[in-house]
C-alpha cells in the first residue's frame, strides 16, 4: 500500500498550534517551513503559553490535509520546536480581536445600533474619533467591517487568530512524555 | 564542585580559570574530542586563530584554499570516520562560502559543526565590514544554529552543537561567534550536553510495530530490502547482514547506502534509482513486502511516486518521524535508530530463503550485463570508458578503498562499478549533487582515516570547481589519490541534452587545462593515460606512491550512463539503452 500525494488534494483551512522554546531566530525557521512549500500563512500569532518559557504559535494555513500533517512533522523536526498540532475544526475554539476607527462625527444613534447589533463595544470616544472593539470569529469581525462601511472606516486592524483546544490534555503531559523519551538518547 | 543541571546542560560554580572566549571555544572543542579541523582565517575570527596557535600540538588545523573546501573536508572527515567534522571561517564571505557545504550536509545528514566569526555585537545590523546575517542565511540549511554574543555562552553552545549534530538524524550545526565574545574573559568549564528538552534522538521502538513487521515479513514471498545511509549512520552494518540473512531477502542500496552491505554478499542485488541496477528497479514494482531501512524515498530513487511499489506492503525503518509517510506511506512504521530496530526485529523473524525470487534478479543482471555492463567493462572501441576505469581501481584496491566521488556520470560509474567490502567506503554528494565536493571531501576522509586508501573519482568539470584544494593536499600532505575521468564534457548534462534535448549541446563542452601540470605546480605527482594497456600500470604507480597523486584518465567523450529511469517515469520503465 503506497501513499500518493500529488499535491492536488483540495486545500482547506487548518489551524496549527506550535509550542517552542523562546529562542532568537525560531520565528524564521517556523515560517520558512511553510514558505519553502509555497504555503501562504493566512494568520500567525505568537504568545506565551501556560508553561513558563514555552511559546505558542497559532498558525492558520490553507493546505491539503496531507500538507498540513507533513508541515507539522517538519516543524517538530526543529530542535527548538517542542510540539506541533494540527487541529480539526471541532477541536478548537478560535477568536480574533478587531479594532475599528471612525471619525468622531459619526457618533450617534445609527452607529450605536450597529455596535449593539454586532456585540461590539466602544473602546474610546472623543470629538475626533470613535474606536470600536469586537472579539469574535473572522466572519463576525468582517461583518462588522461591512456594516461600518457606510460610516467610513478610517483604520481597521485584526489580530491573527488565537486558538484554544477543547480536549483537556495539558501541554505539560506531552512535554513530560517527550522528557522521558529524550532521556534515553 | 557543585553542578546545577539546566536543560541537561551543566552550569556551575566558578572555580575554573579565566580565559578569553576564543580560548574557551578551543578548550570546548578539545573537550568534545576534536583533534582536527579545517578552516580559513579572517578578521572576525582572528582571536580564535590566535587561540588555535597555542594548542596546535593537540588540535590540528588544516588550512584550505576556499571555505567551501573547509566544509566539504569536514563532511568527508565525518562520512569516512563517523565522528563530527569541524570547520571554521570568518564572517561575511567566509561564512557565505560555507553555505553550499552546509546545505549538502543537511540533505545528506552529515554531522558537522561550523564555526563562523562575526562582527562585534555592537556592530550587528549596521552593515559593518564583512557582516552577513549568517544565522538567518543558514537557518533553513542547518539542523540547529545559534549566534553567541557572550563568552559565557560559548562552552554550552559548543556542547549543545556537538550533541545535536551527532545524535538522532545527524546534520550540520552552525555557531556564529561575535568578535567581542571571543575577546571577553570567562571562567571556562566543560559543560557536556546530554539532553535537549523535547528532542528525542533515539526513539523507543514500538513493540507492536516490531511484531507487525515480523508478521508481514514472515508471510512475504517476495520480500525486498532497500538500505540507505541510516544503516551507516547508526553503525548497523553487522545487524543488517544478520537481518538480511534471516529474511533471505534480496538487498539493494541507495546511492548513500553504498558500503552498508557488502557488494560480494550473495543477497546483494545492487543499487536502486535513476542509474541503479536493472533488476533492483524492476523488482521494486514486483516485490510483495518492501523493507526500507534508513532511507527516505528520494525522487531519484522512486521516480514517479504514483507508480512506485504500489503493489508492495511497506515497512519503513526510519529515525526521522518527518520522513515517515512523507513520500511513501508505510503499512508498518518502525520509528527508531536502524541498529535498534534491526537488533530487535531479527530475532522475531522466521529464518527464510528465497532462492527463486533472488534468481529473478540474477536473470535481470544477465540482461543488464549483455546490454550495458559488458560494453562498459570490456568495450570494443579503443577509448577507455568510465566503468572500466572504476572497475580496475576497485579490483586493485580489493573493494576496500574509500571511494569519494563528485557529481555526474563518473559518480554513477563509481557507484555502479565499485565493489564495497568495508563500511564507510563510499562518500559522495547525493542529495544536493554538489560539483566540487570530491577533492576537499577526499582530503577530509584521508586525514580522518590515514590508514585507508582514499581514491577521489572526479569529472573534469567538478574538479575545476574546487581544484585550488590541491594546495590543501600539498600543505597537509593528505595522500589522496585523485582520478580525473576526463571526457571534456559536462557529461551528465550532455547525456540529458542528447536524450531529451535533441543533442543540442548547449554549453557542455569544456576546453580543459593540463591537469598533470597543474598538479605538478603544487608539487603533486601525476600522470595522464589514454591507452587501455597503460591504465593498469598507471593505477599501480598511483596507489604505490606515498603522497597525494593525480591521475588524469582520458575517457570516451560521448558515452552515456545506463540503465536509466528517466525522471517522472516509473521504475518499471528503466531503460538499458537509448
Amino acid at each position: 500500500m503506497v501513499f500518493y500525494d500529488p499535491g492536488h488534494e483540495a486545500a482547506s483551512e487548518h489551524t496549527l498550534s506550535v509550542f517552542t522554546e523562546n529562542r532568537v531566530g525560531l520565528l524564521g525557521r517556523v515560517t520558512a517551513t511553510f514558505t519553502r512549500r509555497c504555503l501562504n500563512i493566512e494568520s500567525l500569532t505568537v504568545s506565551e503559553s501556560e508553561v513558563p518559557g514555552v511559546h505558542r504559535f497559532t498558525i492558520v494555513v490553507r493546505a491539503s490535509a496531507a500538507q498540513a500533517r507533513k508541515v507539522a512533522a517538519q516543524l517538530e523536526r526543529q530542535v527548538d520546536v517542542l510540539k506541533a498540532f494540527v487541529h480539526g475544526e471541532d477541536d478548537v475554539l478560535v477568536r480574533d480581536l478587531a479594532l475599528y476607527k471612525l471619525d468622531g462625527r459619526h457618533a450617534g444613534p445609527a452607529l450605536d445600533a450597529v455596535v449593539a447589533a454586532h456585540g461590539a463595544r466602544v473602546l474610546e470616544q472623543s470629538d475626533a474619533l470613535v474606536v470600536l472593539e469586537l472579539t469574535g470569529s473572522e466572519t463576525q469581525t468582517a461583518a462588522l467591517f461591512e456594516a461600518l462601511a457606510p460610516f467610513g472606516v478610517a483604520e481597521f486592524v485584526r489580530s491573527g487568530r488565537v486558538a484554544l483546544t477543547r480536549p483537556m490534555r495539558p501541554l505539560e503531559s506531552f512535554l513530560a512524555e517527550l522528557e522521558a523519551a529524550s532521556e534515553q538518547g | 564542585m557543585t553542578e546545577t543541571r539546566v536543560n541537561g546542560e551543566v552550569a556551575g560554580a566558578a572555580e575554573a580559570p579565566l580565559v578569553r572566549g576564543a580560548e574557551a571555544l578551543v578548550l570546548a572543542l578539545l573537550d568534545e574530542g576534536v583533534d582536527l579541523l579545517f578552516g580559513y582565517p579572517g578578521g572576525a575570527i582572528m582571536p580564535v586563530y590566535d587561540a588555535l596557535h597555542g594548542h596546535r600540538s593537540r588540535l590540528r588545523h588544516v588550512l584550505v584554499r576556499h571555505e567551501q573546501g573547509a566544509v566539504h573536508a569536514a563532511q568527508g572527515y565525518a562520512r569516512a570516520s563517523g565522528r563530527v567534522g569541524v570547520c571554521i571561517a570568518t564572517s561575511g564571505p567566509g561564512a557565505t562560502n560555507l553555505v553550499t557545504g552546509i546545505a549538502d550536509a543537511q540533505i545528506d545528514s552529515t554531522p558537522i559543526v561550523c564555526i563562523t566569526g562575526q562582527v562585534p555585537s555592537s556592530l550587528l545590523g549596521t552593515d559593518a565590514f564583512q557582516e552577513t546575517d549568517v544565522v538567518n542565511v543558514t537557518a533553513p540549511l542547518t539542523k540547529w544554529n545559534v549566534q553567541v554574543t557572550r563568552a559565557e555562552d560559548i562552552a554550552p553552545a559548543v556542547a549543545r552543537a556537538f550533541y545535536i549534530a551527532r545524535t538522532g538524524r545527524p546534520g550540520p550545526v552552525l555557531i556564529d561567534l561575535t568578535k567581542d565574545a571571543q575577546g571577553a574573559l570567562v571562567a571556562y568549564r566543560h559543560t557536556p550536553c546530554t539532553r535537549v528538552r523535547a528532542y528525542v534522538p533515539r526513539p523507543r521502538v514500538s513493540e507492536t510495530a516490531l511484531d507487525a513487521a515480523a508478521r508481514l515479513l514472515d508471510g512475504a514471498t517476495k520480500p525486498f530490502v532497500i538500505v540507505g545511509q541510516g544503516v551507516v549512520l547508526s553503525a548497523a552494518e553487522r545487524e543488517l547482514v544478520a537481518f538480511a540473512e534471516r529474511t533471505g531477502a534480496p538487498v539493494a542500496s541507495t546511492l548513500l547506502g553504498l558500503s552498508a552491505f557488502p557488494t560480494s554478499h550473495p543477497q546483494y542485488v545492487g543499487m536502486v534509482g535513476m542509474h541503479g541496477r536493472y533488476g533492483a528497479n524492476l523488482k521494486t514494482n514486483e516485490c510483495d513486502v518492501l523493507v526500507a531501512v534508513g532511507m527516505r524515498f528520494d525522487d531519484r530513487v522512486t521516480s514517479d511516486l504514483s507508480r512506485y511499489a504500489r503493489q508492495a506492503r511497506v515497512i519503513h525503518v526510519e529515525i526521522d518521524a518527518a520522513e515517515i509517510g512523507k513520500n511513501v506511506k508505510p503499512e508498518v512504521a518502525l520509528h527508531g535508530d536502524a541498529r535498534d530496530v534491526l537488533t530487535a526485529l531479527t530475532p522475531r523473524l522466521a529464518a527464510r530463503t528465497h532462492p527463486a525470487w533472488i534468481a529473478e534478479f540474477h536473470a535481470c543482471d544477465a540482461i543488464e550485463h549483455e546490454k550495458v555492463v559488458a560494453r562498459e567493462l570490456t568495450p570494443e572501441g579503443p577509448q577507455l570508458r568510465m566503468g572500466e576505469v572504476v572497475n580496475v581501481i576497485s579490483q586493485k584496491t580489493s573493494g576496500r578503498a574509500v571511494v569519494v566521488s563528485d557529481v555526474g556520470q563518473h559518480q554513477m560509474a563509481a557507484a555502479r562499478y565499485s565493489a564495497f567490502e568495508a563500511p564507510r567506503s563510499s562518500v559522495t554528494s547525493g542529495g544536493l549533487g554538489t560539483m566540487g565536493f570530491a577533492l576537499p571531501a577526499a582530503i577530509g576522509a584521508k586525514l580522518a582515516c590515514p590508514e585507508r586508501t582514499v581514491v577521489a573519482i572526479i569529472g573534469d568539470g567538478g574538479f575545476q570547481m574546487t581544484m585550488q584544494e590541491l594546495g590543501t593536499a600539498m600543505q597537509s600532505g593528505a595522500a589522496v589519490k585523485i582520478v580525473i575521468l576526463n571526457n571534456s564534457f559536462l557529461g551528465m548534462v550532455r547525456q540529458w541534452q542528447e536524450l531529451f534535448y535533441e543533442s543540442r549541446y548547449s554549453e557542455t563542452e569544456m576546453q580543459n587545462p593540463d591537469f598533470v601540470r597543474i598538479a605538478d605546480a603544487y608539487g603533486i605527482a601525476g600522470a595522464r593515460v589514454e591507452a587501455r594497456e597503460a591504465l593498469g600500470p598507471a593505477l599501480d604507480a598511483m596507489l604505490a606512491h606515498a603522497g597525494p597523486y593525480l591521475l588524469e584518465v582520458v575517457v570516451e567523450r560521448e558515452s552515456n550512463v545506463f540503465p536509466m529511469v528517466p525522471s517522472a517515469s516509473s521504475v518499471s520503465d528503466v531503460r538499458l539503452e537509448v
